[in-house]
């Protein structure tokens, strides 16, 4: 589980994040949405560590990710998984190196078991036989299930995808939310992904967090969303045509 | 304010390194990156240290036989200043000079290009000092390859001298006699201690660039100019303390 108290971030005098707090489950498919630039990555960057808090707690069962030593935080970052954007594959290195890699970096394995367990996890993505190309030889979609597939590699407790679907078809999106809701439920994974997709929002959002402006304004399950009173929260879903009528039928029905 | 903006990067800069040289986390990651640095940096540039040193060894024969070679002076001048032109600076600095536009703006736009597409925050993620990880083996690496650059260099520039003798400008004997008299062997050491000087500077200031780049891809090209500039204005400065000191 992953708890934040009261966590703020500011860029000199902007304040990106204002007291935040959340619970982010085991087991569990978290969201973070909002619109774009209400901090999100931001959020998830300083979930991760890649930024530091102006002040707040963040809590990986009941650890302190704020005042751990650098030693602890590198052995506390061997737990986690991450899905970028851009997939973030190392382009020098063919797709098994690619997943192979937190395995050299860590794991007691001999190499033949490190290449069993990377092909395994390349399986679980349903990627076969690509092992030997370049990360620049796939398309979007493959990228980022060779990206799932090294995040998972080590299995790790936590997973964190920043908008995994962006840039990607409806159905390839289906399938990249897919794999990871499937994921997170196989292994007890405590997930958090940023999306401001509604179609991954309906689909696979158990725990859903809406921030806007750097606030968290409403938190609830996809059942709930769409019987929401919030209006800042209405705003962002109803924007689109297709929620709208969405709404408009549930309402008539 | 420009001096304050200089103390500032400076202070980045040996923070960079202090989070460069630490331990490998893994000695089997970290030959394997060694290797490949040693033939991505060293190997790939001998065919360029080669053909340059080759041309500017038979220019600088060829010039010193035509512009102050004179009846007044021993035939074998020639063959002494183009051997002392190529041990004392060519194949030291001006090599390094060539190699920080080559193997620099590669070192800096390879690391920009990882850090603007994530593969260096995907490093941190993973818990892996992606300063050391990525950074040290190109260190290292180049300056385990430079002396055999500086080595490569001398020979062909003196190759060079020799074909351009051969060409009928000077008696390949006169070179000869040239080339042994008054040799001093401290010269060949003193060129391969600045090029290690010179491949620290390259590689670390280089990789200084690209990996603090911010934003896309022009800013990626725009750090590799700086890291080259950089780097190419540093070895000029550092060979005038080298020279100086170990003369």
């Amino acid at each position: 589980m992953i708890e934040i108290k009261h966590l703020c971030k500011s860029f000199e005098d902007k304040d990106v994040l204002t007291d935040i707090n959340a619970v982010f489950e085991d087991g569990k498919t978290n969201l973070i949405i909002g619109q774009s630039g209400s901090g999100k990555t931001v959020l998830i960057k300083n979930i991760v560590g890649l930024l530091e808090p102006t002040s707040g707690e963040i809590l990986y069962d009941g650890r302190d990710f704020v005042t751990l030593t650098k030693k602890e935080r590198t052995l506390l970052r061997r737990e986690m998984g991450m899905i970028f954007q851009s997939a973030a594959l190392f382009d020098s290195m063919t797709v098994l190196e690619n997943v192979m890699f937190p395995l050299d970096m860590y794991s007691d394995m001999n190499e033949a078991d490190r290449i069993k367990r990377a092909e395994f996890c390349l399986a679980r993505v349903d990627l076969h036989d690509v092992g030997s190309k370049m990360p620049g030889e796939l398309s979007g979609g493959m990228q980022k299930r060779v990206a799932i597939a090294r995040a998972i590699a080590l299995n790790p407790k936590y997973l964190f995808c920043d908008e995994p679907n962006s840039g990607l078809d409806p159905k390839t999106s289906l399938v990249i939310d897919d794999l990871i809701s499937g994921i997170t439920h196989e292994f007890g994974i405590t997930t958090i992904m940023n999306t401001h997709d509604m179609n991954s929002v309906m689909g696979i959002g158990e725990n859903i967090i809406y921030i806007e402006k750097g606030r968290k304004e409403w938190q609830g399950s996809k059942d709930e969303i769409m019987t929401s009173t919030n209006e800042k929260l209405n705003s962002f879903i109803f924007a689109s045509d297709l929620f709208r009528k969405i709404k408009e039928t549930q309402t008539c029905s | 304010m420009f001096l304050v903006k200089g103390i500032a990067a400076f202070g980045k800069y040996i923070d960079f390194l202090g989070k460069t040289f630490s331990v490998p986390e893994r000695m089997r990651m970290f030959m394997k990156q060694y290797v490949r640095e040693m033939a991505q940096l060293g190997v790939d540039s001998i065919p360029i240290v080669l053909l340059i040193s080759f041309f500017i060894g038979a220019v600088i024969c060829i010039q010193i036989k035509l512009n102050i070679q004179s009846p007044w002076m021993p035939s074998f001048v020639t063959g002494y200043t183009t051997r002392e032109i190529m041990l004392l600076e060519f194949s030291s600095s001006i090599m390094c000079l060539i190699l920080a536009g080559k193997v620099g703006s590669n070192i800096a736009s390879e690391i920009g290009t990882m850090r603007v597409t994530q593969q260096i925050d995907a490093l941190e993620i993973m818990g892996v000092n992606s300063a050391s990880y990525l950074v040290l083996p190109k260190i290292a690496g180049l300056m385990t390859m430079i002396p055999f650059l500086v080595v490569f260099s001398i020979a062909a520039g003196f190759g060079g001298a020799y074909a351009s003798a051969y060409a009928g400008i000077i008696t390949p004997d006169d070179l000869t006699t040239g080339m042994l008299y008054d040799f001093n062997q401290w010269f060949v050491w003193m060129s391969i201690i600045k090029s290690l000087f010179f491949a620290f500077i390259i590689s670390s200031v280089s990789a200084f660039y690209g990996y603090y780049v911010e934003g896309g891809s022009f800013d990626v090209g725009k750090a590799s100019t700086n890291a080259v500039v950089s780097s190419s204005m540093l070895i000029l400065f550092a060979d005038i303390f080298l020279t100086q000191l170990l003369s």
